[in-house]
């Protein structure tokens, strides 16, 4: 199973280097990680997206908590709740190419941020599956670069992950 | 901002701050060995005399020795090093701590914090190299946190499962002033250990415990650590039920207590692996289910339901599912036990129970520990049978790490907690000696033996000089069988015989070296020899005495489970080994 568990980790050096190496000690997955510091300067928020059977992620989240340097952490596969991801993708895109992007492009509701005679980089920030179908629809054209930023999620309704 | 210019009226340096957090603190000891980056530490240590500095031989032994201190007073060991190699040599002993939830506060000097990243003289990450094996750490940047981050240091160490913390002091962070402070208390919002049990847990797991028809109580390391052996012995005598204690747990119950089935595992009783294996409820205290007690999974006691009382929750289901888990203290859970059984006003099952010991009874009747008496040879565990004799069973007993480690669990008898120190998750070679230090330290009345083999005692044997310089008068008792005699176990058992690379040769003439070290050394080749030496070397209280014992090469370690073989699956009888000897190999 996949799920995406997100946590508040103090603003330390080491804290995100904790986090990953008790992925890689314990011979966990990480298929995503992203992190960045929350209003509150000190603290940090990581979200990652893993896999493995429930008695796994059950480890995974003890281990989490038992770090030293996170503060506090939700798995947010248990509940109701929205996952995105940005993507940058940079296409060939000369001549009728371009004609054949711009409707995939707004068909996914992306936006072009950068472009030459020859290239075209969008933008398009949704949920994970929303992205690789967007990335297959463009294969044709010639992909020249993909950037993804990995999953960021919160939980749908009045809770929040607070300290 | 702090510098070393800055002379404020009551600031002092990071160096005096360090040895008075220490002295503050209530540290006696710090284990260790000065080098660049920590020498302005060594010279606000010099000026002062509250906090004691041993001087080890090798940082590896610093660690061992603090973690030998740990393990029998209870209270956190302190070690001090170098940076760069100073630091990396302490690795191996805080890899042992960590497997065995020792509190241990290492602090490291480091390269001045101008010069981290640039590959300076003596430079290595320390934070980044502990990570793995430590329980946390720290890398202080700045005068002004110094005094904060020890207190962390030791509050993380101590509480909750207890665990080794590393402290990395930059040179530059020793000399700058600022004033001191020490805080009594510290709170991390991170960091909330828990301490009580969840109390319908607790009644559940009551409930199940009073329903057992062949009940087993199996608990470890987590009792010693928790000071929860009276809270034990108290559950374990009210209900009447077999307890068995792991390689960590030794002296958590009286061993001589009949109650006690014995240690289980790979080589533990039969009675207490069959036990385990035919239990219908098992109550899981302080332990983790180590694959060294469990064998193979799949057949781990196969018709018990699980009660898991353990203060790390990660520990628990980690290896085996658990229907009652309960995360709390060993000695608060247990307490809240005791009361609700004696208020329930239930009591077990009596005719199942009387069944179940009978059962027992005839486990225990096959003798599974028994050896040759009659040999010529001196045997192991004759060795370990006289030594607890002699010792009245009251002595500390450290060990380093192969089959005499296992013959001394096996054959000494412990009564009380804290008197078996070993390195039991991590298998580490080499700890036995420092151990007995930081025990002698500790206790320097007591009587400290360290167990050993001729090839782990080498592991370590620079010790030696420490004992010197401090007179710790420890009796060292050599199981010389000319092997590394579990590798070579395996190697017979499991490799048809090619006993590759685990015959010790060119062995050091151990009474000279023993001599050259300033101590005494006594070669004991008869068994009718073993007991006056013993009782000689013991009688020598003001002298480190080794006690060189020319054992039989061929004894193995029995009962045994072979790995990946389930509880029951046990290797009883010896069989004559086929070794090639001392003079055929010559």
């Amino acid at each position: 199973m996949r799920h995406t568990i997100s946590m508040l980790l103090e603003n330390e050096s080491g804290a995100l280097s904790r986090v990953a190496n008790l992925f890689s000690a314990r011979g966990y997955n990480i298929e995503s990680l992203t992190v960045a510091p929350t209003e509150d300067p000190t603290l940090s928020r990581l979200t990652l997206v893993t896999r493995g059977s429930d008695d796994v992620i059950e480890q995974i989240t003890k281990q989490l908590n038992k770090l030293v340097d996170v503060v506090k952490l939700v798995d947010l596969t248990e509940g109701r709740h929205i996952e995105r991801e940005m993507l940058l993708i940079k296409v060939h895109a000369g001549g009728t190419a371009r004609t054949k992007i711009e409707p995939l492009i707004k068909e996914f509701q992306g936006r072009i941020i950068d472009e030459t005679e020859t290239t075209c980089t969008i933008e398009l920030t949704d949920a994970s599956d929303r992205l690789d179908a967007f990335v297959k629809a463009l294969d044709y054209a010639g992909i020249i670069e993909v950037v993804r930023s990995g999953v960021s999620g919160i939980a749908r309704g009045e809770k929040g992950l607070r300290v | 901002m702090p510098s070393s210019e800055n002379n404020h009226a009551g600031s002092i340096t990071g160096a005096d701050i360090f040895v008075r957090c220490l002295a503050d603190e209530g540290v006696e000891y710090v284990f260790g060995y000065p080098g660049g980056a920590a020498l302005h530490i060594y010279d606000a240590l010099y000026k002062q005399d509250r906090v004691k500095h041993i001087l080890v031989r090798h940082e590896q032994g610093a660690a061992h020795a603090a973690d030998g201190y740990a393990r029998a007073t209870g209270r956190p060991g302190v070690v001090l090093v170098t940076s760069g190699p100073g630091v990396t040599n302490t690795i191996t002993g805080i890899a042992t701590a960590y497997m065995d939830s020792i509190p241990l506060v290492v602090f490291s000097g480091q390269v001045a914090t101008s010069l981290i990243g640039d590959d300076a003289f003596q430079e290595v990450d320390a934070v980044g190299i502990s990570r793995p094996c430590v329980k946390h750490n720290f890398l202080v940047k700045d005068v002004r946190d110094l005094a904060t981050t020890i207190k962390k240091a030791f509050y993380i160490a101590t509480t909750g499962r207890p665990g080794p913390v590393l402290v990395d002091i930059p040179k530059d962070v020793t000399a700058h002033k600022c004033e001191y402070a020490y805080p009594k208390t510290v709170s991390m919002r991170s960091y909330v250990p828990v301490n009580q049990g969840d109390p319908g847990q607790i009644r559940k797991a009551v409930d199940l415990m009073l329903t057992a028809k062949r009940p087993m109580i199996y608990t470890g390391g987590g009792i010693v650590l928790g000071e929860a052996s009276a809270a034990l012995t108290e559950l374990v005598r009210l209900l009447g039920y077999p307890c068995t204690n792991t390689l960590m747990g030794l002296g958590a119950y009286p061993a001589t207590d009949p109650l006690f089935v014995g240690m289980l595992g790979m080589h533990g009783t039969y009675e207490a692996n069959m036990a385990m294996h035919e239990c219908d409820v098992l109550i899981g205290i302080g332990a983790r289910f180590d694959d060294r007690v469990t064998g193979d999974l799949n057949k781990f006691c196969p018709n018990a339901r699980i009660i898991h009382v353990d203060v790390d929750p990660a520990s628990i289901a980690k290896n085996v599912p658990v229907e009652i888990p309960v995360v709390g203290t060993a000695e608060s859970v247990m307490r809240e036990m005791i009361k609700l059984i004696k208020a329930s006003g239930k009591k077990p099952d009596k005719e199942a129970l009387v069944a179940w010991w009978k059962q027992i009874g005839k486990w225990r009747a096959m003798n599974c520990l028994d050896y040759d008496r009659d040999s010529e040879l001196i045997k192991p565990q004759f060795v370990i049978e006289k030594l607890y004799e002699i010792t009245g069973g009251d002595a500390y007993i450290t060990s380093d790490v192969g089959q005499h480690q296992m013959w001394a669990a096996q054959f000494y008898k412990f009564d009380k907690p804290r008197r078996w120190i070993n390195s039991g998750g991590l298998g580490t070679m080499g700890f036995g000696l420092p151990a007995a230090m930081g025990v002698k330290l500790a206790y320097p009345d007591a009587t400290v033996v360290c167990v050993t083999g001729e090839a782990s005692i080498q592991m370590c044997i620079q010790e030696l000089s420490t004992c010197k310089q401090y007179n710790l008068p420890i009796t060292i008792v050599n199981l010389n069988n000319r092997y590394m005699g579990m590798v070579r176990q395996w190697q017979e058992f499991f490799y048809d015989r090619r006993y590759s690379n685990s015959y010790m040769d060119a062995l050091p003439d151990f009474v000279k070296l023993t001599e050259a070290y300033g101590h005494a050394g006594f070669k004991i080749e008869k068994p009718g020899d073993v007991e006056g030496a013993i009782k000689e070397a013991l009688k020598m209280k003001d002298r480190l005495v080794f006690l060189d014992f020319i054992t039989d090469q061929t004894e193995n370690v029995y009962p045994m489970i072979a790995a990946g073989k389930g509880q029951h699956e046990m290797h009883l009888k010896p069989c004559k080994a086929v070794v090639p000897t001392d003079r055929e190999l010559a």
